[in-house]
């Protein structure tokens, strides 16, 4: 990879990490769950799921999608989003629950999506954007469209039936998606190992005839390398593939979570195994003048600065958008 | 543009056949329709317009359903199978979690624009799994529109209006109806949202939709030999239903039996029967099945059926309860 590419990608990370780092600390206090108070002065609100030590996912699979493309995301989707290009502004807006925000503050952080970019909605059920995005796949195959469709899901959601639905849909009907278990090892506060049979999503994806890759996700280079070939086998050859990337989930399920669950040892993993750390590390290994990589982290701080001043200006939702937007035939008909 | 006598399965499939010409984004798919559909209402399709747009699936209800809100959001119309309501179930999060929430939770970026075909009622001897009606948990859902066709010309018009609109449709044809004979009038032009006064009568309201409306149109002309004329209004769309309709006409008759096979407990009647009574003042019965799943046996699925003789006796009933609490 060149050195011009990976700072491109770590540029993309650390602009990720520092829009869920002010999200985390604009959401102290937002929610009641695991044990944590309500606080009147939170300003993003409800349950808030942070990617922080699984940027190299987002990074490495979106650099490959054009504008196009389209995505669907799970509930911690925020580094989907930002990777496919989201408005950065009106993403941190709608965390906020302004008026601005992208879904004009009617979904907040787990239902972050942009569609002008593709960008099909994060889910708050765990699996729901795998059949969403067959469909969009299918729609583009019917519409003989040089586009693709990639599907984020999570490693608890391979227990899940729509996996097993999706996955075989895709292959009987020979659909350009591609799917990506963002594989953080936990299933909410449960280790997923325990409660998956079997050797994973790659084995089940390959048993139902869906050639899959491993690849270590926190490894930005290796994500992007993978990503490229698979993306590239999609597009070309108008067939379903998944991307399985073993990555670490450094912070709780929800922001709130302070995981008393988790062995220290398996934290202090996931938090050696950064993947911003590790591409910062290789660039300079590369003989890159740290002062590019200092530049992107401020360019980054200072993109998300002005997101959150954005979010923190806009106003409130008007009450009538309680009203809008619920369906055509009926509309007005609200008791 | 003709009238032509029809079956109620016939009229779907040729609303289906003309949208399906007319607009070609629209696509239909579930299980066994390559062969017309278990109840010949998806005949002919394959052969007209192929395999890429009648879509056989696997039995996958969530991706069925799921898929076609991805469609949807992708410029696709698609019509979704899904056998009888009670396979429908298996998709229940992708119709209430995502084909009814994605317009409004998205901020409005996304329309879903699809019909979703879950047949309902009591299908004989089909038993507790193939037999319900569950329009009230629909209707209970925002962001879905939920209809009821009744005739071979409901289910010609409703189909192809709801194949023009702007929303996700819970599209419940009634199992025992399919065979039903009727004149169609193609131009005619359905109206989400506006009942239909199948028979006007001052002394009483019945308010009833989907298989029922035609043992409470009988009812009431057994009625009428004994000098008591009901009104009977065919409800159609079950969400938005036209409130209008039925507060004008109750208020007139101060009398609203509502009929539906459906469990009578938290049936949707419930909700017509609370708003008519909070609006008009107007006094209130309701006909519905027992809170029992349907048996098998023919006794045992009598229970849960409607037929002319209940609404007489209901109407019967309510109108000499009335009469003895105002002696």
């Amino acid at each position: 990879m060149q050195d011009d590419e990976l700072l491109r990608l770590y540029g993309v990370m650390a602009r990720i990490r520092a829009f869920e780092q002010a999200a985390e600390v604009a959401s102290a206090g937002g929610v009641r769950v695991l044990g944590a108070a309500l606080s009147a002065g939170a300003k993003v609100r409800g349950p808030l799921h942070l990617s922080i030590g699984q940027e190299a996912v987002s990074a490495g699979v979106c650099a490959h999608l054009q504008r196009e493309d389209l995505l669907t995301s799970t509930h911690r989707g925020h580094g989907h989003t930002l990777a496919k290009g989201g408005n950065v502004n009106r993403m941190m807006a709608e965390l906020f629950g302004r008026a601005d925000g992208s879904n004009l503050g009617k979904g907040g952080a787990m239902h972050i999506a942009d569609f002008s970019v593709g960008m099909l909605g994060a889910n708050g059920v765990v699996a729901a954007g795998m059949p969403i995005a067959c469909g969009a796949a299918h729609a583009l195959k019917l519409q003989r469209s040089p586009q693709i469709v990639a599907c984020f899901f999570g490693d608890g959601a391979i227990n899940r039936g729509p996996f097993l639905e999706s996955l075989n849909w895709s292959a009987v009907y020979r659909l350009p998606v591609l799917f990506i278990c963002e594989d953080n090892r936990y299933s909410a506060t449960t280790p997923s190992g325990p409660m998956t049979a079997g050797a994973g999503a790659a084995e089940r994806s390959r048993a139902i005839g869906v050639p899959a890759v491993s690849v270590d996700g926190n490894d930005v280079v290796a994500v992007w390398q993978a990503a490229a070939e698979l993306v590239e086998q999609v597009r070309s050859q108008g067939e379903p593939r998944m991307l399985h990337a073993r990555t670490w989930r450094v912070k709780g399920h929800v922001s709130v979570d302070t995981q008393g669950y988790r062995d220290p040892a398996d934290l202090a993993a996931a938090i050696a195994a950064d993947p911003i750390r590790r591409a910062r590390e290789r660039l300079l290994a590369d003989g890159v003048d740290v002062a590019r990589i200092d530049a992107l982290d401020r360019a980054a701080a200072d993109e998300i600065a002005a997101a959150v001043a954005f979010a923190d200006a806009s106003p409130v939702p008007a009450i009538a958008q309680a009203y809008a937007d619920v369906q055509t035939i009926g509309e007005g008909a609200w008791l | 543009m003709a009238v032509k006598t029809m079956n109620y399965a016939q009229a779907a499939a040729a609303a289906l056949e003309r949208a399906m010409r007319e607009d070609p984004t629209v696509v239909a798919m579930g299980e066994d329709i390559g062969r017309g559909g278990i109840f010949g209402q998806y005949k002919g399709l394959l052969d007209a317009f192929g395999a890429q747009r009648v879509i056989d699936t696997p039995i996958s209800e969530s991706t069925i359903m799921g898929a076609a809100v991805g469609m949807a959001l992708t410029g696709i119309r698609p019509v979704v199978e899904m056998r009888v309501v009670d396979f429908a179930l298996c998709a229940m999060d992708e119709m209430v979690n995502q084909a009814a929430k994605n317009r409004y939770m998205f901020g409005g970026q996304g329309r879903v624009r699809l019909v979703a075909r879950l047949p309902i009622g009591i299908w004989s001897a089909s038993a507790a799994q193939h037999s319900q009606s569950l329009e009230a948990w629909f209707a209970h859902m925002p962001g879905l529109v939920v209809v009821c066709p009744s005739t071979p010309q409901d289910n010609y018009s409703m189909l192809r209006a709801a194949l023009k609109a702007e929303d996700p449709f819970i599209y419940m044809e009634h199992k025992e109806l399919w065979g039903l004979q009727g004149e169609v009038d193609e131009a005619l032009e359905a109206q989400f949202g506006k009942a239909r006064l199948v028979r006007d009568g001052a002394d009483l309201t019945i308010v009833s939709w989907s298989a029922a409306v035609h043992p409470a149109l009988e009812a009431a002309e057994r009625l009428a030999t004994r000098g008591i004329q009901a009104g009977v209004i065919d409800l159609g769309t079950i969400w938005p239903w036209d409130r209008d309709a039925v507060l004008s006409h109750c208020a007139r008759s101060g009398r609203l039996l509502v009929v539906h096979e459906a469990v009578r407990a938290g049936g949707f009647g419930a909700e017509i029967a609370a708003t008519a009574a909070e609006a008009t003042g107007c006094r209130i019965a309701r006909l519905g099945a027992p809170r029992v799943p349907v048996g098998y046996a023919s006794a045992l699925e009598a229970i849960a059926s409607i037929d002319a003789d209940k609404v007489e006796r209901a109407a019967l009933e309510f109108i000499d309860a009335g009469a003895r609490a105002t002696r």
